[in-house]
């Protein structure tokens, strides 16, 4: 597998549910070390995307590889070592509930690596707890004990638990108060440079598109209309991509991004 | 280049130094990292410049050495310094694990805390039970808030559903108990009291008590699994903040629904349970049908079928609250639903034994032999 082969590859993927067709001969490619970011209208189907990625949704058609190696009716033992290479967070930021913060982190880990050092284990989710912004004091909490946008940092320690290669991210800034949001910004940002983390970002965050995606890639009429950096986009001819980038709330957090590059 | 990390020790102007090589990652890092905390000696140096891929349990190991033992970090490319300077930023002394307190202590401290327990769910099921009759007041006010179709829906799943499984258990039992008793009364030659037996025990007691039993265990602990789950989603609090009451909503139809059932299956589970002792009667004993029914008419009062009528709905009533006053309970996560459930289903066979004894007594003490 060469280095410039795209990461993950989508070609003609259908997915539908019942009547309703979600996708239809949609492609996509995700390259290696890009902060991907998807973004479309509610309903056309963003998290199913992910879903059917990461395999949790079987597609009625098409093809899907991650990491040069086809995603689709895998047998379980294969699928793992696939999944050992990826990092997950849902839409929810959905953690055990009945584990703590230190041992939801330590999950994945014990999964795969189940000899594992005891005190090298704690230390492990110590730092990664830190890391991905949460206080010290929380790593002995239950997740029923953190407001929402913790229980999403803890969901994205868990993310980073097996130092991923890949990271899946269902709207990690929904929820977050806009300082969290930025550092948040800042972490994956840090991460993709150290780790050369490649990031497939399902955001509605605009500041986020502007300050972190490498590109992104506009979901309509059930297929990835577009692709490309966001000047490239807005100079498309596209009624839902101009609005977008366009409305009130586009044009806010363009001039902020403009006012943080001049000031470099 | 291997990718097996490995290091090398040897000594250099007495430092001792350590050359790395392979991948410094995750997967690989077991036994390399007892064999590092073997190393002996002092001032030490780390080459880094042989390690092909390092990630933060790597840069982790390598500034756990930098931080206790001033160990010295070189060679390193841009990317594994700025892993090693990620890490060092998280480095702080966080908690993992609950303190623990001693054993002692700890009974003491759930026997406190149990105490409060109970003592709390009394006080509260006494306000819910108070909350129950003033939803029941303004539902007989204003009659049309009532939600029939909830109701008629939980007709089906307390009462219909249960008939096949109440319907066979206490046909079951019919026949055991005449069977027991048929075995028994034999030695004094009085077979025939069986009838006595099975008529009287059935629909006085067991019919009904088997009915509540499988009725807790059905509906009850599907109450408080359903409002749990409701609960935990915010679908409580959603339904409050619009105006709409909880307690009208989920709680009054599946009480309303259980205390008028209970009588139905009640008695559906006494003929139930008489139809397979006199089975077994005519089968075993040769006493036919016909016969059976006659003296049946004659042992059995009428004040038996009126005690398991008096009490049936009682029963209801109990296991229908307790089901949904735990389910308001579940609070935090899923675990809780679960304990919430369990809980539901004990109490309410054990607040109906307890009655169905006092009701026993009273009876008994009213002339209602």
């Amino acid at each position: 597998m060469s280095d410039d082969s795209p990461l993950i590859q989508v070609r003609g993927l259908k997915n539908s549910f019942g009547d309703q067709i979600v996708h239809e001969g949609l492609d996509l490619d995700v390259r290696r070390r890009e902060i991907l970011g998807v973004v479309g209208g509610s309903g056309t189907g963003k998290s199913v995307l992910m879903r059917s990625i990461i395999g949790l949704q079987t597609p009625d058609e098409g093809e899907i590889t991650v990491f040069g190696e086809s995603m689709i009716d895998r047998p379980e033992e294969e699928a793992k070592h696939v999944r050992r290479r990826w990092g997950i967070l849902f839409q929810g930021g959905v953690v055990f509930s009945t584990l703590t913060v230190a041992e939801n982190v330590q999950v994945p880990i014990r999964e795969y690596f189940p000899y594992m050092d005891e005190t090298l284990l704690d230390e492990i989710a110590a730092y990664k707890i830190v890391m991905s912004g949460l206080g010290p004091e929380v790593g002995p909490k239950f997740p029923s004990e953190l407001s929402g946008g913790m229980r999403k940092r803890a969901g994205i320690a868990r993310a980073l638990a097996l130092d991923p290669e890949l990271m899946f991210l269902d709207e990690p800034t929904a929820g977050l108060d806009p300082i969290g949001a930025a550092q948040f910004d800042d972490l994956i940002v840090q991460l993709r440079d150290a780790l050369g983390l490649t990031v497939f970002l399902i955001t509605h965050d605009l500041d986020t598109l502007y300050a972190i995606c490498d590109r992104v890639a506009v979901l309509a009429d059930r297929k990835v209309v577009a692709i490309g950096t966001i000047p490239e986009l807005l100079a498309l001819d596209h009624e839902w991509i101009q609005e977008y980038f366009r409305g009130p709330r586009g044009r806010a957090a363009a001039t902020v991004d403009k006012r943080e590059r001049a000031r470099g | 280049m291997s990718i097996m990390p490995d290091f090398t020790e040897t000594s250099e102007d007495g430092r001792c130094v350590l050359r790395f090589s392979g991948n410094l990652t995750l997967a690989r890092i077991r036994k390399f990292s007892q064999r590092l905390d073997g190393v002996r000696g002092d001032r030490l140096l780390l080459d880094v410049s042989g390690v092909d891929r390092m990630d933060t349990v790597g840069a982790w190991l390598m500034y756990k050495l930098q931080r206790d033992r001033g160990a010295e970090v070189v060679g390193a490319s841009d990317e594994h310094r700025s892993l090693l300077e990620q890490v060092e930023k998280a480095d702080q002394p966080v908690k993992v694990r609950p303190d623990r307190t001693p054993a002692f202590q700890r009974v003491l401290a759930q026997i406190g805390a149990g105490t409060a327990v109970a003592g709390r769910t009394l006080y509260g099921l006494l306000g819910f039970f108070g909350a129950l009759l003033i939803s029941l007041w303004s539902l007989i006010t204003h009659p049309r808030r009532l939600r029939i179709n909830a109701v008629v829906t939980n007709f089906e799943h307390v009462g219909v559903h249960a008939l096949p499984i109440v319907g066979l258990m206490s046909f079951l039992v019919g026949i055991v108990i005449a069977q027991q008793g048929a075995v028994q009364l034999r030695q004094f030659g009085a077979e025939v009291f069986t009838i006595n037996l099975v008529g009287r025990s059935s629909i006085k007691e067991l019919g009904l008590l088997m009915t509540a039993i499988m009725v807790a265990g059905r509906s009850g602990s599907a109450f408080a699994a359903q409002i749990g789950s409701m609960k935990l989603s915010e679908e409580v609090d959603a339904m409050r903040t619009i105006g709409v009451s909880p307690v009208e909503a989920l709680v009054v139809p599946r009480v309303l629904a259980t205390v008028l059932l209970m009588p139905v299956l009640g008695f559906y589970a006494s003929v139930l349970a008489v139809i397979g002792g006199g089975m077994f009667v005519w089968i075993d004993l040769g006493i036919p049908p016909i016969t059976f029914v006659q003296r049946l008419r004659e042992v059995v009062p009428m004040t038996d079928l009126w005690q398991m009528l008096i009490k049936a709905p009682v029963f209801g009533l109990i296991i229908s609250m307790a089901g949904c006053f735990q389910g308001l309970q579940v609070e935090g996560n899923a675990e809780s639903v679960g304990l919430r459930t369990t809980a539901a289903v004990v109490q309410a066979i054990f607040l109906v034994v307890v009655l169905d004894a006092f009701f026993a007594v009273f009876f008994t003490s009213i002339g209602w032999l």
